[in-house]
Parts: structure tokens; sequence; C-alpha cells
């Protein structure tokens, strides 16, 4: 693809003939996940019976593992093996160690270091022959250790200090304009930490097979821990077959790797047999990574008649201490809303707790709540409908680029919505609408995400019955990939759905980037297109240089494919056909995508707008949902049912994260106060009353 | 998860006898509590005794009119029982804000009565807790201590008892009837059942060891309203930051102490004229918080009067 441009030139997905691009189709592999017959991670059939592995977690937040007593755990039942600092798995890599220059990961050894960086780490794991006995004998593993009295494990926002890698991001003259604005608005809003939840916790499969390791995972990217476990185990990366079919949930958590990955593939190459590893609940929340807190100071200067004429925006934040991570919560606030003099940035702490990292619309989620909470408060300064607020302080163009944007759609989103809404019958004073001894108020809020394009790959196949079988080394976390990977081959193959088997989540296929940030259907799907688009140039090739084909002699750029056809005018054949007839083992063809040079000339944001009412209890200061709408633009929708899950999903998450979620640091441990699902609260059903979403075409 | 013996009970007195010569034993229902603890290795029985198939699966009606809720009927059966519904509504209101239904389905009123607390520190085997080990200190006293006891807590133990269906059976005025490991039965208040921490936090009710929970007994429905409102951080499947269980002139509160709590000076202030507000205060005057749960106080305080007031709660 030579400019951005392109995208709009005719191509299946764009033309879009059979109409099935788009539409509501079934989940490609529901039935298998309703009938619970989708093999998860830690479910696929080995091919000899598994062991099983345990963790044992740090009892302390911040130290050293000084001494580990695994005498009565190497003597309990069905015990197998024993591994931590003092008696570490065999062959492992240097921490760090790369061998594959551009591969996407480095060594990352299991129980080499005696040092604990957060509670709840693996310190050491125990395998047995059952899950029963392994965790009866992780039980019976006693570990001494040195606490660190240098640990910080409480958030200081004044300790929070600029990061490396991340610059503050400045427009004219912010803090003079700021004092010289006529209307001025500083507040300080604070968000805590938050776990993914997700409902597989991550878990790992590893058997041998004539040198190469099978490792089955659940991760949102299939190349970095292919890559790690090569690194660690220190074999080459051909020898490293891994897969991950089926994701219960990732929402960045799994965009890492943990423990589970390279202790199962080390201990099923110690014992010669497979071995599983599930991290449990309690480590899902201690073990793995977490949104962490925020402490953001907004200031808005404006002038009486709501024009922003200064907007800051400064984030301070925390992150392990070996682990940098920012939680970019101001970045978007450069995109949104128009003003000349801007100041935006992030703090950051070093802090000996648990790894921090990206979760669901990672800097977005955290940091709209205080600008959009921050407008409304200025709207009502202004005695300004915060609709009109935002209308009047929509940019022409990036606010601090000045590059045009690709597409924006913010303000249809904003007056669509609320029209559907009802956003007229709002009484913008507040504690005014009572039902009962609730009180009801009407809030909404501007979004906007980046668009992530990367490159990707795809093969696909078409067998003598005219199958299209679609490879690509993508996942589906949840989200739709392997529907939408259907509905382009499809399209792009001119066949229909129930001809097309796809295949994905395996290291061993055409590479795509993964599930992650907004970039996932669009890479892939792009790539999706690209491997089909090679494989109907090479059918077409073959059809009008074989004399035996109908299309013989046809001019390439005539030909098409329709209803398992490869057609030109009223000549025409089946790609059964063609295939049987020049090659009945199959054709294909693998395709690759990039992002347009010119890509980086545009601002690329989806956009979007939500509505909620919430109830106040007046007696109990509970806080409930009555009723949401979200409004979103999002360039083409693949598939309307899975994307509308998609974003109803996300802003279930987001009244998680407005209302429900919470979880806290004890400081006398380094621990998070909530552990499991029993005491941190993802919404319920309850919690979800009368909730809808659209999409702007 | 430790290596256990395990045992169907005859019957209940068999059971008792049983429990009590297993040091160690435990009964086993719907397990919806046990089995968790278990899997965290926080319970360790040696020996498990499934009293879930005794036939204790009944709800009859008492001579007097009121009612016997055998210990095996699950939550949801007892929920859902036209007779509970009608004539004991604040039971019914409780039971159904307690869990999930998948839980609900499985619990029974027995286990319910002898789950343990919910505490995150007890919860948690990396941190000290007198209930798990004697003597080893509590770490929600100076720690994240948010949903803990304002009301009869100790230096030993802030936990609270995380049951909805007993603050409604103490409102309700309801007997335990049980069997002890000689045989005998007997029948306790509802109040008499748990003990508050002081300073064996570990020793958790009344009962004597083997002594197996047989029956709850409702007295006939007392005259007027009855309602139960449970405060908590989301609207189902959460356990409670408060509760008050309403029946009649009676009240008692949840999610305070390490045991349903009784309103019995609220009661008595009321009965002697007191305003709504003065009544609450009455009942929360020996409250106290320990920082992170001092809104509990003022919550209790208010949702006491409102409901004193006749507001409707739910």
């Amino acid at each position: 693809m030579s400019s951005i441009t392109d995208y709009a030139l005719p191509n299946p997905v764009n033309q879009n003939r059979s109409g099935i691009i788009g539409r509501a189709v079934d989940r490609y592999e529901g039935p298998l996940k309703v009938s619970g017959t989708a093999p998860y991670a830690a479910e696929v059939k080995t091919p000899s019976p598994p062991a099983y592995g345990v963790f044992v977690g740090a009892e302390i937040g911040c130290g050293w593992v000084r001494a580990v007593d695994d005498v009565a755990a190497k003597a309990a039942p069905g015990v197998k093996l024993v591994w931590h600092v003092f008696d570490q798995p065999p062959g492992q890599g240097e921490a760090g160690a790369k061998s594959y220059v551009q591969g996407q990961a480095v060594a990352d050894p299991v129980f080499v270091n005696p040092k604990v960086r957060f509670f709840g780490q693996p310190v050491a794991l125990v395998v047995a022959d059952t899950f029963e006995n392994a965790t009866a004998a992780a039980g019976m593993v006693r570990v001494s250790y040195e606490e660190d009295p240098e640990a910080e494990y409480e958030f200081q926002p004044a300790d929070a200090a600029p990061a490396e890698n991340d610059q503050d991001s400045a427009v004219g003259e912010f803090e003079l304009a700021f004092a010289e604005a006529p209307i001025q608005l500083d507040e300080v809003y604070e968000t805590p930490i938050q776990n993914h939840c997700q409902m597989e916790p991550c878990a790992t499969t590893a058997w041998w097979e004539e040198g190469t390791v099978q490792v089955n995972t659940s991760v949102q990217m299939i190349k970095g821990p292919q890559h790690l476990v090569a690194e660690t185990l220190q074999i080459h990366r051909e020898n490293v077959h891994l897969m991950s079919l089926y994701v219960g949930g990732g929402f960045g958590g799994k965009g890492s790797s943990y423990e589970d990955l390279a202790s199962a593939a080390l201990a099923s190459r110690v014992l010669r047999q497979p071995v599983k590893i599930v991290l449990t609940r309690q480590q899902m929340f201690n073990a793995t990574v977490h949104r962490p807190a925020t402490v953001q100071r907004v200031r808005l200067g404006a002038t009486p008649d709501g024009r922003l004429t200064a907007l800051s925006l400064m984030v301070a934040t925390h992150c392990a201490r070996n682990a940098p991570f920012i939680e970019r919560a101001a970045a978007f606030s450069r995109a949104l809303y128009a003003a000349p003099n801007r100041l935006t940035g992030h703090r950051l702490q070093l802090l000996d707790i648990a790894v921090a990292s990206a979760m669901r619309a990672p800097g977005e989620a955290s940091g709209m709540m205080s600008l959009e909470a921050a407008m409304d408060e200025l709207a009502d300064r202004l005695g300004l409908d915060p609709i009109e607020l935002r209308i009047r302080n929509e940019p022409d163009k990036h606010p601090e680029s000045g590059q045009p944007y690709s597409a924006r759609q913010l303000i249809e989103c904003m007056q669509d919505g609320a029209a559907k809404f009802g956003w007229n019958k709002r009484n913008p004073k507040p504690g005014q609408t009572r039902d009962g001894r609730w009180m009801v108020g009407m809030g909404m809020a501007a979004a906007i995400r980046g668009n992530f394009l990367l490159p990707a790959k795809a093969s696909l196949k078409v067998d003598a019955e005219g199958n299209i079988r679609l490879r690509q080394g993508m996942t589906d976390i949840g989200t739709g990939s392997y529907t939408i990977l259907a509905q382009i081959a499809a399209e792009t193959m001119g066949v229909p759905l129930e001809k097309v088997i796809v295949e994905i989540g395996d290291s061993g296929f055409a590479p795509a980037p993964g599930s992650g940030g907004q970039f996932g259907a669009a890479s892939a799907g792009s790539g999706a297109l690209a491997g089909g688009m090679a494989l109907r140039a090479k059918l077409t090739e073959m059809a009008i240089a074989d004399p035996a084909s109908p299309l013989y002699g046809a001019a390439p750029e005539a030909v098409e494919f329709r209803d398992g056809l490869i057609t030109v005018e009223n000549r025409s054949e089946t790609l059964a056909a063609l295939v049987t007839r020049l090659s009945p083992e199959g054709i294909e063809a693998e395709g690759s995508s990039s992002p347009a040079p010119d890509i980086r000339q545009f601002a690329s944001y989806s956009h979007g707008a939500q509505f909620a009412e919430v109830g106040v209890d007046t007696i109990t200061g509970e806080v409930r949902l009555r009723r949401m709408l979200g409004v979103f633009a999002c360039g083409r929708i693949l598939n309307a049912k899975t994307a509308k899950s998609q974003i109803t999903g996300g802003m279930i998450w987001g009244v998680g994260t407005a209302l429900t979620e919470i979880n806290r640091v004890d400081p006398r441990y380094g621990s998070l106060g909530s552990q499991d699902l029993g005491t941190y609260f993802p919404p319920v059903h309850a919690d979800i009353a009368n909730l809808d979403a659209y999409f702007l075409p | 998860m430790r290596s256990f013996t395990y045992e169907r009970a005859p019957d209940a007195a068999g059971a008792a006898k049983t429990a009590a010569e297993h040091p160690g034993a435990r009964f086993l229902a719907g397990g919806t509590n046990l089995l968790d603890l278990m899997k965290l290795e926080i319970e360790r029985p040696r020996h498990l005794i499934d009293v879930g198939r005794l036939p204790l699966a009944e709800i009859a009606e008492t001579a007097d009119g009121g009612l016997r809720i055998g210990a095996v009927v699950t939550n949801t059966a007892a929920a859902s029982d036209r007779r509970v519904r009608t004539r004991y509504p604040v039971l019914a209101q409780a039971l159904l804000s307690g869990a999930s239904a998948q839980l609900r389905n499985k619990a029974t009123v027995g286990g319910n009565l002898m789950q343990r607390t919910r505490c995150p520190y007890f919860y948690d085997a990396a941190k000290p807790c007198n209930k798990r080990e004697p003597g080893a200190g509590c770490s929600a006293l100076g720690g994240l201590n948010r949903g803990h006891a304002i009301l009869g807590a100790s230096e030993a133990c802030v936990a609270t008892n995380p049951s909805d269906m007993a603050v409604a059976l103490s409102a309700l005025e309801a007997q335990v009837e049980t069997v002890t490991a000689t045989g005998a039965t007997r029948s306790l208040a509802l109040d008499e059942v748990h003990r508050l921490p002081g300073e064996t936090p570990h020793v958790e009710t009344n009962l004597e060891i083997g002594e197996l929970v047989t029956a709850i007994v409702l007295p006939p429905p007392p005259e007027g309203r009855q309602e139960y409102r449970k405060v908590r951080d989301r609207a189902s499947y959460a356990g409670g930051l408060f509760s008050l269980a309403l029946a009649g002139e009676r009240m008692a509160m949840g999610a305070v102490a390490l045991k349903p709590w009784r309103a019995s000076k609220a009661e008595a202030a009321r009965a002697a004229g007191a305003s709504p507000a003065e009544a609450a205060e009455a009942e929360l005057a020996e409250a106290r918080g320990l920082g992170r749960n001092d809104f509990k106080i003022t919550l209790a305080r208010r949702v006491m009067a409102a409901a004193l007031e006749g507001t409707p709660l739910r």
C-alpha cells in the first residue's frame, strides 16, 4: 500500500458484494465455546498424562530468599520435582540474553535470582502427579526471607518523577495563559489500582515431540512468548511451537507472559512428560499485572463563552521498580480538545509492588475520567451544556501536531447520542431530580482512542473441495477474530462462510501482531485481505494460463471470484474444479500488509460519546447505573455482533472502573488487599441496567 | 488441598458422634465455603462427614404457627418457599441478597449459619490472623479494614460474620436445633449461636465439638413490617458493608460485628418513646471505627433511623 488513501480503492472488502462484511455473523468458534469443548491452554489433550505444576508465592513484598526447606515437599506424595533459587531448573539462558537479534523477547529464566521484587512472586515450583498433590506439597515448602528495609510500597504522588522516554508535551505558554484566563478550573482526581480479572487464568501446557516443545498457553500475542521460550530454554525458535488457540480474556494482562510459560516447558523437558501449570486466582491478582493508581491534576483556563485558552493534565502514577511502565493517562488529551496553550505529561514513582501494565484502554481509562469530569465542572461554572462546551472546543486539526484527522465524528457521536438518550431532559442543576429516595443524574463523556495499524501476514489455501483455509498467527481473546477473519476470507475469495476454515493462534502460521490496544482487527484483517488477494492472483494466473480452463487466455483484470467460482463474464469454473485439475493437494498463497508510509501524516483515532443516568441512594450513598448509551465512530465495522459485544463490554468495564473496582496496597506487606473475586468487584448483571451502544456509519 | 478421608453420615446423631471422635473433622453439606477454604489450606480437615444427604431437607409447619427449616434445605429452596416468602419476607430477602444464584443452589441453611468470616486477612495465609493461628495477631486491625467490625470487636479480631440469613433470623428470634455428640438434642436462640471474638476469635460458636445443626425454627411471624436491606459496593454478589433486618418491632444488623447484631438497645429506646434518630444513636453509641470503616457508623445510623421512620429501604 503506497498511501493511506489507497484504503478507499476498490477491493473485495470495500466492495462487499455479498454483504457479509459488517453482517452480524455468529461467532465462528461459538458452538465450541458454549459447549465447553474449545480447548483452552489448560484443557488441551496431551499425548500422555500430564504432571501438574504449582507455584509457591513470596510471602514478603521485597527482599531476598535466603533459604528454602523443601524436604517435606519433596517427600510428599506424587512430587516429581521442586525448583527454587537453590535448586534451579537446568539449561536456562542468562537473564536478558538474546541470541536471535530480531527476536521479540529475551531470556527470562525462572528461579535464578534470590531477589523478591513483589509479594506473591513465584519463588518455587512444585510439580507432582496431580494438581492436588502439587498444591499440598507447595504448601509444605518453607522459604526463609530477608526483607529489604529500603522497600517502598506506598504510592506517594509527590515522589513521582519524570520518566525516561516520556517527554512532557508543551504547546504555547500554558502557565501564563492559565494565570491570565478569565475562568480557571484547577482540580485533582484520583484513580485506584485495578485488576484485569480475566475469566481464564494464565495457564500453560507443554510437552516435547522430537526436540520441539509444544507449548499451549494463554497470551494475546504469539511471537514474543515463542521467542521467550526459545531464549530461556536456549533452543532454536523453530523448536518452539507455541499455540494460543482460545483465550478467555486478555484485557492487556496477557500482553505479557508469566512464569507458567517457561516453567512448564522447562519441567516438561526434565520430566519427559507433559506439564500443566495454571495460576490460581490469587496469583492472577498478586503475580501478574495491574493498572496502576493515578493522581491527576487538571487545569483548564477558559473564556466566559467557553473557549479553552489553556489545558493541562499532569499525571502521577507508579510502576514496579524493575519493570518500567507508564500509565499514559495524559496522552489522549493531546488530541481531544482545541486550546492554544497546553501542558501534559506523566510523573512516575518506582515501587516494590507487583508489575504495572496495560489494562483495558491503558491511559484513556484512567485519564479520560479526569479531563471529562473537569470539562463538566467547567461547563457548570460557565452555565453551558457539557456537549456545547465540547463542541466549542472541537479542533479542526490535531491540536498539537497540526496533522489533519483521518476521520473525526466526535460531534456527531455526541449529538446523535444526545437525541437518542433524551439528553434534553437533563436538569443541569445537581440534586434536583428525585425518584423516591434516589437522586438521579445524567452525565456524558467523550471517548477517544488511537488507531494503530501494524504489519501482518496471512496465508490462504484453497483445496480440491473449494474450501478456503486461512492461517494466521493471530489470537482471539474473545473479541471475534476468528469470525471477522472468516468473513474477510469468504468475501475476498467469493465463497460462502461455510466454506471457510480459520486457524489462528499458532506460531507456525504467518505472523500477525496479535490482539491488543486497537490494532488487532485492522492489522490482522488487512493481512487476511492481502493473503486472499495473493491467492486470487495465483489462481487467476493459473487459470488463464491453462488451456483446460474456460478462463484460458482471459485478461487477469477481468477475472472475478464469486459463488465459489472463478469467472470472466459468462465463462467460469468452480475453484474446486480448478484445484482438482491443476494442484489436487491445494493451492496456497501468502500475503502481507503494512501501514502506508504516509499513515503518520494523519491523526487517526476512533471517537465516541457515552451517556449515563445514575442514581444515588440518599440514605446509603450507594451509586447505581440506571441506563447507559454509547455511540461510536470506529471506521468500518467488520461484524455488527462481535463489535457491539466488544464495545458494550468496554462500557461495562468502564462502569466497573468508575463505580465498583478498587484495589489497594497494604503498605505493611506490599500486597494487594483484594486477591480474589470475592473481594474485588467487577460489575455483575445487576449493576448493568439498560445498557446499549451503536456505531455511526 | 491436603488429603482427607470422607464418609457419608448415616444419621444426624451418628454424624455428631463421629465428628467428636475425629479431631479435625468437619461437616460437609453444600461445601460452598468449606471447599474454598480447603483449597486455600485455611481449612485442613483430616476427615469430612457428609451431612448433605441426611433427611433434614424439609420445611415444616410447627404446632405454634411457625416453621421448622431443616439444616440441609438449600438457601434457594428456603428463599423460594411460599410460606417463607409470605410469612417471613425478611428471611427470603436476606437469603436472596447473599452470594449468587449458583451458590444459593448448593449452600444450605445449616452451612450458612456455620460459614466463616470473609476477612481478606483470614483468607491470606501469608498474614497473621488469630482465627487461623491463635496468638499470631490480627493484621486487619491496622490494615485495610473498610469492611470490618464496628461493634463487639477486640484487639484480637475485628472481622465480621458474613451471613445475611443469620441477621434476619436474629430479628425473627429464631431458634437453632442441634444434636450433640452424645445424641442429645438441644435448642439455642440464634443470638446464642455465634460468639464475639474476645481473646479467642478462633472459637466462633457456642456449639460443642461434634454438635450438628439440624434445623432452624422460626416462631410465628411478628406483626408488622418486615424488610431486609443490604448496603454494598455492587448491586449483587457482594458482601455487605452494612445490613439491617426489620421484623415488626425487632431489628438486627449485619456486617457490623462477628455475630448478627440484635439491636436490642434501639428496640428498647423505641419502646420507651425515643425518636428514630435517638434509637439508632442508642444502638450505635458504643460503635468504634478503625479508621477506614468509620463511615459504617454513620451508615448504620442513617439506615436504621430511616427504617424506623418507615422509609422503604429496598
